[in-house]
C-alpha cells in the first residue's frame, strides 16, 4: 500500500461544518440531475450522445472539463512547483493549437459521418480490425485512468483532509454510477459544466490574492528568482520564462529543447488527445448542429488559455511565497515518494502536488475552503464519470455492438449501457486498489496516454487526410505504433541510460521523455501505415465518402455574421495565443 | 436554450452558485462580528465576505434568468 495511506496522521485542513455543508450540497444536487435527467435518456441517441442537441456553449465546456480534473488541477499546479512556467505549455502549445485544428479540420468529419465514436470513425474508414483494436485499447485507457482518478481522489482525501480512503472511493464511486446509470452522456456534461463553474469559483481566489501578497507578477518574478538562488537551484531564471530557455536542454528544469515541446508536445501528444480521445470528442459530438461542433472546441480553447490563472500561478506562487510555519524559512516542497516516505513524513515534508492545497488553506477560511474542496472533489467525480461515460459508449457501440451482439436493438443497447456504466465503475473501484501498489501515478497516466492515444492520432490523421491508406494499413500502423510505444517504455525502465536516445539528452526529465516517446511511436504509426498502404490496394473513392478529405462534401452552413463564424473565433483565440507566447516569452 | 427538458443546466448552476455565495458571505459576515483566533493569509481583505457576495448575486442572476417558468414561456413562444 502507498505509504500516503498508511502514514498520514496529520492532515493539511481542517473541515469546519459550514465546509460541510457545501460539500454536502453538491452531493445533493449532482444525484438531483441525476434523477431528474433519467427522464431524457430513452433512447440510445439520448444515452449515448445526449440526444446530440447540446449548444456551443454547453458542449465546448464540458470539452474542456471532462479534461479539468482534479488530477490534472493538482499534477500541473505541482508540475508548475516543480518546472516553473514551462508546465503552462500543457495549456497553450499542448492545447490550443489542436483544439482549433479539431474544429475546423477534423470536426467536419466526425460530425458528417454521424459516428458515435472514435473507434465507430475507423471502422468506417478502416474497417472492422481496427476498429476493435483501437476500442479495447481504449475501453482498457478509460477503466485504468477513472480508478486511477478514484484512487488520486482517495489519496488527496486521506492527505488534506484525513479522511478514510474505502469511505472516498465508495461515497464518489456510487455517486457517479448513480448519475452516469441514470442519465447517460447527459448527466456527465451537465455534471461537467456545473464543475466547470465550481472549480473557476473555488480556485480563483487562491492567484487573486496571492498576487496581491507578491506584489504582482514583477514581484512574483523577484520572489521566485531570490528563493530559488537562497536553495542554490540552477537557472532560478528559468522558471518564469516560457520559450526564452529552451535552446538547449539543461537551461531549463524540465530538460527539455524546443523541439520536443513543439513536436513532441504540440505536434503528437496534443493533437492525439484533443484530436482523437474519445473522451472529450464526445463531448463535442453532442453539439446540436456542425457550427456549434466547431465552436465547442474554440470555446473550449478560449477558457484552455486562462486554466494556467488558476493552476500554474498558484504553484509559482507557492514557489515565492510558502514558508514554514515554525522555523519561517522557506518552505521546499519534495518529490511524493519521499514526502510520503517514514522519513518525509516524521519531518513534515509535502509533495508537489500538495502545493495547491496549501496555497487553499493559505487563502481560504470556513466556507471558501469548503468550496475550494468540493471543486477538488467535483473535478476527480467529473474525470471519472467522463471516462465511464465514454467506457460505456465504446463497449456498447464497439465491442458488445460490433462483436458480441450485432443485432442489439436501440432499447437493448441503452439498457446495457447503464449496466456497463455500473460495472464499469465496479472495473475502476478494482483498479484504484491495483494502483495503490504503483510508484508514481503520473508515471503511469503519461504512459498510457502514449501507448494509446499517440498512435491513433496518426492513424485517424492519415485515414481523414489521405485517401491512399488501406485498411490494412491502419490497422498495422495501429498496431506498431502501440506496440513500440509500449516496446520503448519498458526499455527504458530495464536500461536507464535508454533515456539518452530515446529522449536524445541524458538531462531528460519524466515529461520529456514521454514528449520523445509519444513523437517516436506516432512517427512508427505514420511510417508502417504508408508503407502498408502503399502495398495494398486502396478503397475505391466512393466507399471513401464522407469519410476523407477531398471526398466529404462539408454542409453548407446557413449564412451567419462574422461574430458567429467558428473561423472568425478561431482566429481571435489564435491571436490571444501568440500574444501570450510573447508576453511570457 | 434547449439542453434537457424544461430545466436548464444554467439553472442547476445558479442554484449552485447562490447556495454556495450565500453560505459564505453569511460565514464572512459573522467573521467580521468574531473574528476567529485563527485567520488565514490576508484575513484583513475578508474575501468571504465580497466573493460570497460576487458569487451570490451570480447564482441568483443564473436562477432567475433561467429559471424553469422563464424557460416554458420562451419554449412555449418558440413553439
Amino acid at each position: 500500500m502507498n505509504p500516503a495511506l498508511a502514514l498520514s496522521s496529520s492532515t493539511l485542513v481542517h473541515l469546519s461544518p459550514v465546509d460541510l455543508v457545501i460539500i454536502v450540497f453538491y452531493f445533493a444536487l449532482v444525484l438531483a440531475i441525476g434523477l431528474y435527467l433519467k427522464e431524457q435518456a430513452n433512447t440510445g441517441e439520448d444515452f449515448f450522445m445526449a440526444g446530440r442537441e447540446m449548444t456551443a456553449w454547453v458542449a465546448g465546456l464540458a470539452f474542456l472539463s471532462a479534461n479539468l480534473g482534479s488530477l490534472e488541477l493538482m499534477g500541473w499546479a505541482g508540475n508548475s512547483y516543480k518546472y516553473g512556467i514551462l508546465a503552462a505549455h500543457w495549456y497553450w502549445i499542448g492545447a490550443i493549437p489542436s483544439m482549433l485544428f479539431l474544429a475546423l479540420v477534423m470536426m467536419p468529419f466526425y460530425y458528417v459521418c454521424k459516428t458515435h465514436s472514435v473507434p465507430g470513425y475507423l471502422k468506417l474508414r478502416f474497417g472492422q480490425d481496427c476498429q476493435v483494436l483501437s476500442s479495447i485499447s481504449f475501453a482498457l485507457m478509460t477503466v485504468l485512468m477513472s480508478g486511477i482518478n478514484m484512487y488520486a481522489m482517495a489519496v488527496v482525501m486521506k492527505v488534506v483532509l484525513g479522511w478514510d480512503i474505502n469511505f472516498s472511493i465508495l461515497v464518489s464511486s456510487i455517486t457517479v454510477a448513480i448519475y452516469v446509470a441514470l442519465g447517460g452522456l447527459r448527466s456527465a456534461i451537465f455534471n461537467e459544466v456545473l464543475q466547470f463553474f465550481l472549480i473557476w469559483a473555488g480556485a480563483l481566489l487562491i492567484p487573486i490574492l496571492g498576487l496581491i501578497e507578491a506584489g504582482g507578477w514583477s514581484g512574483l518574478q523577484a520572489k521566485i528568482l531570490q528563493n530559488l538562488t537562497e536553495l542554490h537551484a540552477a537557472n532560478p531564471g528559468s522558471y518564469t520564462h516560457v520559450w526564452s530557455t529552451l535552446g538547449n536542454f539543461s537551461d531549463n528544469p524540465m530538460g527539455i529543447n524546443w523541439a520536443g515541446i513543439v513536436f513532441g508536445l504540440g505536434a503528437v501528444i496534443a493533437m492525439g488527445y484533443w484530436t482523437t480521445d474519445f473522451l472529450v470528442v464526445q463531448r463535442v459530438l453532442s453539439a446540436k448542429d456542425l457550427r456549434s461542433a466547431e465552436l465547442a472546441p474554440i470555446i473550449g480553447a478560449a477558457f484552455k488559455m486562462m486554466v494556467p490563472f488558476i493552476v500554474i500561478l498558484p504553484g509559482l506562487l507557492g514557489l515565492a511565497l510558502l514558508r514554514d510555519p515554525h522555523t519561517g524559512g522557506l518552505l521546499r516542497l519534495v518529490p511524493a515518494d519521499l514526502a510520503w516516505s517514514k522519513a518525509g513524513q516524521a519531518q513534515g515534508l509535502h509533495g508537489y502536488d500538495e502545493v495547491l492545497p496549501l496555497m487553499l488553506a493559505r487563502y481560504c477560511g470556513p466556507g471558501l475552503l469548503g468550496l475550494g474542496i468540493t471543486a477538488l472533489i467535483a473535478g476527480f467525480m467529473s474525470g471519472m464519470a467522463g471516462n465511464v461515460s465514454a467506457f460505456s459508449t465504446v463497449w456498447t457501440y464497439d465491442i458488445y455492438g460490433a462483436l458480441i451482439n450485432k443485432n442489439a436493438t436501440d432499447e437493448g443497447k441503452v439498457k446495457m449501457g447503464r449496466w456497463i456504466t455500473v460495472i464499469g465503475v465496479g472495473i475502476s473501484i478494482g483498479t484504484a486498489y491495483l494502483v495503490m501498489h504503483a510508484q508514481s501515478i503520473m508515471d503511469y497516466v503519461q504512459a498510457l496516454f502514449s501507448f494509446f492515444i499517440a498512435p491513433l492520432f496518426g492513424t485517424v490523421l492519415l485515414g481523414m487526410l489521405w485517401k491512399r491508406a488501406t485498411r490494412a494499413g491502419g490497422f498495422w500502423g495501429l498496431l506498431a505504433g502501440t506496440l513500440s510505444s509500449i516496446g520503448m517504455y519498458t526499455w527504458g525502465k530495464l536500461d536507464s541510460t535508454s533515456v539518452r536516445y530515446l529522449a536524445l539528452s541524458d538531462k531528460a526529465q519524466d515529461q520529456a521523455q514521454n514528449m520523445f516517446r509519444a513523437l517516436w511511436c506516432w512517427l512508427i504509426c505514420i511510417i508502417v501505415t504508408v508503407v502498408v498502404s502503399l502495398m495494398t490496394t486502396p478503397k475505391p473513392d466512393n466507399e471513401l465518402k464522407d469519410l476523407v478529405y477531398g471526398l466529404t462534401p462539408i454542409p453548407k452552413q446557413q449564412h451567419v455574421s462574422i461574430f458567429h463564424s467558428p473561423l472568425f473565433w478561431g482566429a481571435v483565440v489564435a491571436i490571444v495565443f501568440l500574444i501570450l507566447q510573447v508576453i511570457f516569452w | 436554450m434547449k439542453s434537457g427538458g424544461s430545466l436548464s443546466i444554467w439553472f442547476f448552476i445558479g442554484i449552485s452558485l447562490a447556495f454556495n455565495g450565500a453560505v459564505i458571505f453569511a460565514r464572512g459576515i459573522y467573521e467580521l462580528m468574531y473574528p476567529p483566533a485563527i485567520q488565514v493569509v490576508l484575513y484583513n481583505l475578508h474575501a468571504n465576505v465580497w466573493w460570497g457576495g460576487i458569487l451570490a448575486i451570480l447564482g441568483v442572476f443564473f436562477s432567475l434568468r433561467f429559471s424553469p417558468a422563464r424557460e416554458r414561456a420562451r419554449m412555449s413562444g418558440n413553439s
